[in-house]
């Protein structure tokens, strides 16, 4: 497991989380609100996504490969191209005749753009700020202090417990030899999927007494149930023209999107 | 199960979102009241095990894999409330740093995954134990049952939303959804079986839920079999109109005027030579990324010939 954090010097790596978090969340939400005929509005997304992207040092390779990552999911809109009755083509391939929705194929690559789009969005984010930092910002839009407190923590074993599973799975690995041609080692599918599931409660118990002796030790430094409150900077003025500068652009693409459909 | 960003017309992205933030409000509430300091590193920590425990798995079949989801197991052992906050820890992690899922999402993932599995569990475990009472193989019978009903009922909700926000058309995305994961619902049940077997050997003490003699949560109850039961009713009525779910809105028609109102749809751009209209702007949708695509791939190259200065690339 690979922390997606990518140390560089950029622009976008020295801007404040907070603003990052921000912009990222109108577009999404902007993207999410562009009607499926918009394709203006999608290719200046895209441009803009492209240009943080380029703006972040991190290259648009970087950003495209990680982004295939939710491509398996348009499997799930596949059928809209197939389905529904009006607006039909025939489609001839060699002898077989493919009825094909016009309407729903529409819908098919405005999904897949929306859904591309944005993750290449929220992949600069975290590219770009460290979790510390967007921690923060999430503290600072009133995220729940407890939820945020916990998924710190988690966030600070994560890595100790990922390794643990690794040496499990390894551990695994070593002392189940599987002969040349043969499909998995091991036993029966049973027997397989207990020994699996006794890693797993040897994982579970290991991290409940882990977080038994975390607790003793952070009682031990002070822990009163509440981390210590952390001072909380305002934004900067430049930040904060920045910010809407950039919010008052994405509402322009958006509503370029929704004049061109007339 | 976890939907991308896109995938979820605004609406239902919404109203899930506010369902989601509710019933995590209410969880968050209800563990403040147990005033216990070590709940915080517990629930961060076992959050982290079931991130990592998500990489155990074992081979099924050829190239196919069980591995674990973890709702079940942490309902078993940490009780339903606490369950639901190390989940939705889980889920949103895997959203926000993995792009495991949408933000947008998130609110219908949190509810699909953290909700509706953690209740689910729970609901089928204390139905099921209390039938077997204190019996050993009840007690496995009951948790394979919950770990299968929490992936089942927690896919036909990933289903149903899909097709409330007509991205996948009902009479396809339920039986799908639900297919696979009534077999992937198998290797979590054997999963979460065996982590039992193994923690009812090593420590017994842990067990949260055993049956009687337990605080009962009512409410999950009575939820959980009220989730189980809407989407097991709703997912075959739903999925024999094939136009997605837009008979809901052609009968209400709070879709369609949302929808109508917002955009009017009007179809008149044209490419010169192409009739059809629709495919017209499909075809300038593509030829525009192609553009982009080629500026942005040149400014790219450019930007490449000069050195980018970069600071050590630390990785973990």
């Amino acid at each position: 497991m690979k922390e997606p954090y990518q140390a560089a010097a950029s622009p976008l790596h020295s801007l404040d989380a907070r603003v990052k978090l921000i912009f990222s969340l109108c577009m999404l939400v902007l993207i999410s609100l562009t009607p499926f005929q918009a394709w203006a509005s999608y290719i200046l997304f895209l441009a803009v996504a492209l240009s943080l992207a380029l703006t972040s040092r991190l290259g648009m390779a970087f950003v495209l490969k990680r982004s295939l990552l939710a491509l398996p999911f348009a499997l799930a809109a596949l059928p809209l191209i197939f389905s529904g009755s009006e607006n039909r083509i025939l489609l001839h391939i060699a002898q077989f005749q493919i009825p094909i929705n016009l309407q729903g194929l529409e819908r098919f690559i405005g999904i897949l753009l929306k859904s591309w789009i944005s993750l290449q969005i929220v992949i600069l984010l975290v590219a770009t700020s460290p979790f510390s930092q967007i921690q923060r910002a999430f503290r600072f839009l009133k995220a729940p202090e407890l939820l945020v407190s916990v998924i710190g923590l988690m966030w600070r074993y994560l890595f100790v417990i990922s390794d643990e599973a690794m040496r499990m799975i390894h551990a695994r690995d070593s002392r189940s030899s599987r002969l040349p041609g043969a499909k998995h080692s091991g036993g029966s599918l049973l027997w397989r999927a207990r020994v699996t599931g006794g890693m797993a409660g040897s994982l579970f118990l290991r991290s409940i007494e882990r977080s038994e002796r975390v607790y003793a030790a952070m009682l031990a430094r002070g822990y009163n149930g509440n981390l210590p409150p952390q001072k909380e900077q305002a934004m900067t003025m430049r930040d904060l023209a920045l910010l809407w500068l950039g919010i008052g652009f994405l509402v322009l693409i958006w509503l370029l999107g929704l004049w061109s459909l007339g | 199960m976890h939907i991308p960003d896109g995938f979820l017309s605004i609406l239902v992205a919404i109203l899930f979102w506010a369902v989601s933030i509710l019933v995590v409000a209410y969880a968050l509430k209800r563990i403040r009241l147990e005033l216990d300091e070590g709940k915080v590193p517990l629930m961060g920590v076992i959050a982290a095990a079931i991130f990592a425990g998500q990489m155990l798995n074992f081979s099924v079949l050829g190239g196919t894999s069980g591995h674990l989801l973890g709702a079940a197991l942490a309902t078993l052992l940490l009780g339903p409330w606490t369950a639901v906050i190390v989940m939705t820890s889980v889920v949103s992690v895997q959203a926000v740093i993995f792009q495991d899922g949408g933000i947008l999402a998130l609110g219908a993932n949190i509810f699909n995954m953290a909700i509706v599995g953690v209740f689910v569990s729970y609901t089928i475990f204390s139905l099921l134990s209390k039938m077997f009472q204190q019996r050993r193989n009840g007690l496995l019978i009951s948790a394979f049952a919950a770990a299968w009903g929490s992936i089942f009922i927690a896919a036909l909700s990933c289903a149903l939303q899909l097709a409330l926000s007509a991205t996948s058309p009902a009479n396809i995305a339920i039986p799908a959804m639900a297919g696979i994961h009534a077999l992937i619902g198998i290797g979590e049940g054997l999963i979460t079986v065996g982590a039992l077997l193994f923690v009812t050997a090593a420590r017994k003490d842990l067990l949260q839920l055993r049956g009687s003699g337990q605080v009962s949560h009512k409410g999950i109850l009575i939820s959980g079999l009220g989730i189980s039961l809407a989407l097991a009713v709703l997912s075959p009525l739903a999925s024999r109109y094939p136009d997605g779910l837009e008979w809901v809105a052609e009968q209400h028609g709070f879709l369609s005027l949302a929808r109508d109102s917002f955009y009017q749809i009007v179809p008149d751009y044209s490419l010169p030579g192409i009739p059809n209209p629709a495919l017209a702007s499909i075809l300038a949708g593509v030829l525009g990324v192609i553009i982009v695509f080629s500026v942005a791939l040149s400014i790219g190259k450019a930007r490449n010939a000069a050195p980018a200065q970069e600071i050590d690339k630390k990785s973990l």
